[in-house]
């Protein structure tokens, strides 16, 4: 058993998860390889926003798979951090948001 | 970045032998990735054989105006082995007879070769019709001397085939050396001026895309079509066609690959992305490589490791297409840089 929680190996073993539920898993699977095909929006589009949702989600696979497939695009660094600010600021937006219901708190408990 | 080839460094890696051991070695010798042979044995495509030999290409030299990082030739200013118009003289007699229908000529810069334009005038005597020319495109700025090859494209019908990274200044720069996008876009405009790229033009510019790092390239279609709008908008170039091809993991991008850290994981990248299908169609079944000074190759990259044909025949000077025809294609780890994802050949995809 490894010693830590995130290897980078692992991301290559990510098929296996058909070997313990392979119906599950090739439903997944499936679902996934359509969702990134061209469509209404283009590949190209889909993997920014995947690298996007890989930092909110903080998974470091998807940061790695997707880090990858934008260079393989030919998308540039400046691209892909523009995404990233568009996950932080969604991210940072959401927990703002909710400042509003502390100051509803706030106004409806004081006097 | 390094303005020197590997040889003048002394680079370990300059020995062909020490690049086979390492190809040989580490996650092959274990068993963790299976060897080139092993994999296309699976589908048996082993031993790999030529079908129709259809290009000759000829490596006039390994001398180069760049020094670009990934160079699977080592190519560079201090490279001074070029072809010599004897062996120029053997290849035309070759040209005479083959069955091949196109030249490809490449290097190096293959116009550094001061008999380059002779060499071309005469195969196009010889009865050659399709010259692709693999330039490089700063070659076109590098010296007054060449500043009228566009014209001499031109005027022999050439193929031109330049490399160009990406659309954008930084990439380029960063593989093949600063300044390299602006000589390269003066360059574009220039073949363009007299009738390369232009969309009805049957004067034939194609680009090659080659990855800026350690990744594989994408879709071929897709980067045509984000190259032709960057170049376009911002340039007004025009283009044929843009060919993907993958980084093999040999020479000055083996180097790279080690100093990164990036080569075990690249090695498992492009083993993970091999596909049988591109293995029907890899440039060494339909290609015979010659070197600088008369050798025979299966590819321009068996060339670089110095693995020649396994033939009775090895030398353009006892050349003999019948016999060469009959051979098994030499094989390596390095091959499944031609057979990741669509593959890869001097022409972009294959499946």
């Amino acid at each position: 058993m490894s010693k830590i929680y995130y290897d980078p190996a692992d991301l290559r073993k990510f098929g296996n998860i058909t070997d313990w539920n392979e119906e599950l898993g090739n439903k997944f699977f499936d679902y996934y390889g359509k969702v990134f095909e061209e469509g209404a929006l283009t590949a190209r589009e889909k993997s920014l926003i995947a690298l996007a949702v890989a930092h909110t989600e903080q998974c470091p696979y998807c940061i790695d798979a997707y880090t990858k497939d934008g260079l393989q695009r030919g998308i540039t660094k400046e691209e892909m951090m523009e995404a990233v600010h568009v996950g932080a600021a969604i991210k940072s937006g959401a927990t703002l948001v909710h400042g509003v219901q502390m100051m509803n708190k706030v106004n409806k408990l004081e006097m | 970045m390094s303005k020197k080839s590997l040889l003048a460094r002394n680079n370990d890696l300059a020995n062909t032998e020490r690049q086979l051991e390492i190809l040989s070695n580490g996650l092959f010798a274990d068993g963790e990735l299976p060897t080139f042979a092993k994999k296309i044995a699976v589908t048996n495509q082993f031993p790999l054989r030529p079908k129709k030999l259809e290009i000759l290409q000829i490596n006039l030299g390994y001398m180069c105006n760049q020094v670009c990082v990934h160079c699977h030739v080592d190519a560079g200013p201090d490279r001074k082995e070029i072809m010599t118009k004897e062996t120029m003289q053997e290849c035309l007699d070759v040209i005479k007879k083959t069955g091949a229908h196109t030249l490809d000529l490449t290097g190096g810069a293959p116009e550094m070769n001061p008999n380059f334009r002779w060499f071309v005038e005469e195969a196009g005597k010889a009865g050659i019709n399709d010259f692709i020319v693999r330039s490089n495109l700063t070659i076109i700025r590098a010296n007054k001397k060449y500043h009228d090859l566009p014209t001499f494209f031109k005027k022999h019908r050439i193929h031109v085939v330049s490399s160009m990274p990406h659309w954008t200044r930084g990439k380029t720069d960063k593989q093949r050396g600063d300044g390299v996008f602006d000589k390269s876009i003066k360059a574009l405009q220039e073949l363009n001026a007299v009738g390369y790229g232009m969309p009805s033009s049957n004067l034939k510019l194609d680009l090659v895309y080659n990855p800026s790092g350690a990744f594989l390239p994408g879709d071929q279609l897709a980067l045509e079509n984000d190259f032709k709008k960057a170049l376009r908008e911002e340039f007004d170039i025009h283009f044929h066609n843009l060919f993907a091809i993958t980084n093999l993991p040999i020479s000055r991008f083996l180097d790279y690959l080690i100093a990164s850290e990036n080569y075990e994981d690249y090695m498992i990248s492009l083993v993970d992305a091999y596909n049988p299908e591109a293995v029907k169609n890899v440039m060494c079944t339909n290609t015979i490589s010659v070197s600088w000074d008369g050798w025979l190759y299966d590819c321009d990259f068996n060339q670089m490791l110095n693995l020649k044909v396994a033939s009775k025949v090895q030398h353009i000077s006892e050349y003999n297409e019948e016999l060469l025809q009959n051979r098994n294609i030499i094989i390596n780890q390095h091959c499944y840089g031609c057979t990741a994802g669509s593959g890869s050949s001097c022409q972009g995809v294959v499946a």
